[in-house]
């Protein structure tokens, strides 16, 4: 992998990635960590009215500054209503949310996230990790849920350990069969090396975007399966200098971006 | 209804409706003076093997006072629901009073990574994970306890392993024929709930962040809150719209300024990370762990005397002056994990 010296990290392309698939005048439930720093910058920059959705109950609020937790009183900075934990998930439910946005721990080809355990057993993990949290919510209430995580051949996997969060399960129809909402399921990966979609027929993870510097060979080096690579990937857009100052005034102690 | 799929995780806090309503039948609805001291209000209400549930979320407006006494009074085996459990169940798990978890969200502390204690005692055994859920999921258990229904429908958990390992079952929708998730009600045996202020018969007020404490206190079968601050019942009746737990769904309120420290008391105080920080790093190993028991709960005889030791009325000052933004964030974890830069 080459490394590039220059003013932004792998961690602010991400952040700025991540924003840009934000739509102004749509709805975000949001998840602890980068899913807030991009949240937020979309807000602060193409996407003046995004409305955020916080699980504690934090609804369309104006954030200074990135909050330690999704239900801490940062989130509720200038926010329009500070409702309840079963008001912002039943209006979910209902169909009110259009975007979720989600980390994890490990992610397999249909974009199905795990965040409960690491190891050979539920019962006797190796690494017990979390759990769902709000995540499972999110990947099942939204209308469509974007992804952010580091990959390597460890996370990016065949198959995962444990389904916490639902991608598309096991292929095409299989989220609808098991009776969550009509179309929904996730639309984008963000990752340190690239950015990914879903082929629309196979629901199976395609590469759409390589980071500058990245090449197909570290994409399928930091993969463990067989991944798709159509022909001709267009590399993905870098922040400016103006995202980097601005990322950096929106988490000043460096929590999600570093220092 | 055809059932479709049954999670096999254990279910724990529920009750059949009726015997449910024969409990909440027995309990007083008279208004009285229900302030107590902490000590008595724990040993009064906590029963060893009790199905517990804590109000806020995690790491806001927890009721750090009440795990701490439930700690020093050696309460056992209690079962937490883990609805968003972050630094009340790391401190709970460590001080030894909890055997099972229903997980939703537990072992982590969101920005500040994975807490090793609670991952110590699952990985060990010392701990089980009985159930998973999600968040929403845990929520509208309590919304089923309170409602007085055996279960929720919802369209959450579907068609994933969270599902499977969780209490609820999948049958089909007897109107659109789909797969619906019912999730089975809870009523919680005890609950502890901080809040910014309640009146002596109970009568409890909130700024906002109620996560699910709506739900969660008018399901609870016995529900102890500690409050910021005693007000008056005219104070209740002058803006009654902003009381949230009528105090008849109350057994016992007590006051305890500070009640949520280190944990953010929105509006009042933000988290203090300088004592989140000693914990995540002394809680990482056994001997760590005893010490900082020894130190803070165990060599102590009450809340107050905690605060002193971790920096007293000053400390509180600053972290009121952080909530508001007029203080710079000091967080050794951060320090840590950047390596010092600043």
């Amino acid at each position: 992998m080459t490394t590039i010296d220059t003013y932004y990290t792998p961690t602010h392309l991400m952040a700025v990635t991540a924003a840009k698939v934000l739509k102004d005048n749509k709805s975000v439930f949001v998840g602890t960590g980068l899913p807030m720093i991009a949240a937020m910058f979309a807000q602060r920059t193409h996407a003046p009215n995004l409305l955020l959705i916080f699980e504690a109950g934090s609804i369309g609020p104006q954030m200074k500054t990135l909050p330690i937790s999704v239900g801490d009183s940062r989130t509720g900075y200038r926010a329009i209503s500070i409702s309840t934990m079963h008001d912002n998930m039943s209006f979910s439910q209902a169909g009110w949310t259009d975007y979720g946005f989600l980390g994890g721990a490990e992610l397999d080809k249909y974009g199905n996230l795990n965040t409960t355990y690491i190891g050979e057993s539920w019962e006797n993990p190796k690494v017990r990790l979390p759990g769902s949290g709000g995540g499972n919510d999110v990947a099942s209430l939204s209308h469509s849920f974007i992804i952010i995580i580091r990959q390597s051949k460890r996370n990016f996997v065949e198959k995962v350990t444990f389904i916490t969060s639902p991608g598309y399960l096991d292929g095409p129809g299989a989220r609808e069969r098991a009776g969550l909402p009509k179309n929904s399921g996730p639309i984008k990966v963000i990752t340190q090396l690239g950015t990914y979609g879903f082929d629309e027929k196979t629901k199976l993870i395609k590469l759409e975007t390589i980071h500058p510097g990245i090449s197909i060979e570290d994409i399928r080096n930091n993969c463990g399966f067989d991944i798709i690579i159509p022909d001709n990937v267009p590399t993905t857009s870098i922040p400016t200098r103006k995202d980097v100052q601005l990322l950096r005034e929106l988490d000043p102690s460096g929590m999600a971006i570093g220092r | 209804m055809k059932i479709l799929e049954e999670g096999t995780g254990e279910l724990v806090g529920w009750h059949d409706p009726d015997e449910n309503r024969e409990w909440m039948a027995k309990r007083s609805r008279a208004i009285v003076d229900k302030q107590m001291s902490l000590s008595d209000a724990v040993s009064k209400y906590v029963t060893d093997g009790d199905v517990i549930a804590m109000g806020g979320f995690g790491h806001i407006r927890v009721s750090m006072a009440a795990i701490f006494e439930m700690i020093r009074q050696k309460k056992k085996n209690l079962t937490m629901l883990g609805k968003t459990g972050v630094h009340d169940i790391d401190i709970m798990i460590g001080g030894g009073i909890i055997s099972k978890v229903e997980v939703a969200y537990c072992f982590g502390h969101e920005m500040r990574g994975l807490s090793k204690c609670g991952r110590n005692a699952v990985e060990s055994g010392r701990v089980k994970v009985i159930s998973e859920i999600s968040n929403a999921g845990h929520q509208w258990r309590f919304l089923g306890g309170m409602m007085g229904v055996p279960f929720v429908p919802t369209r959450t958990m579907l068609g994933s392993d969270t599902l499977r390992k969780s209490s609820a079952k999948v049958v089909e929708d007897p109107w659109t024929k789909k797969p619906i998730c019912l999730i089975p009600s809870c009523n919680p045996d005890i609950v502890f709930i901080h809040v910014p202020r309640a009146d002596k018969f109970g009568n409890c007020q909130f700024d906002g962040y109620v996560v699910e404490d709506f739900e969660i206190a008018r399901a609870a079968r016995k529900l102890v809150i500690t409050t910021e601050k005693i007000i008056d019942n005219e104070e209740i009746r002058d803006k009654p719209w902003k009381t949230l737990i009528p105090g008849f769904f109350v057994d016992a309120v007590v006051e305890v300024k500070y009640g949520s420290h280190p944990c953010n008391m929105p509006g009042q105080y933000y988290f203090d990370e300088v004592a989140i920080s000693e914990w995540l790093d002394m809680s990482k190993t056994d001997e760590g762990l005893k010490l900082w028991l020894d130190k803070y709960v165990y060599g102590v005889s009450n809340f107050e005397e905690y605060l002193e030791l971790v920096g007293g009325v000053e400390k509180m000052k600053y972290l009121y002056e952080l909530e508001h933004y007029r203080a710079e964030l000091k967080a050794p974890w951060l320090d840590k994990k950047l390596g010092g830069k600043k």
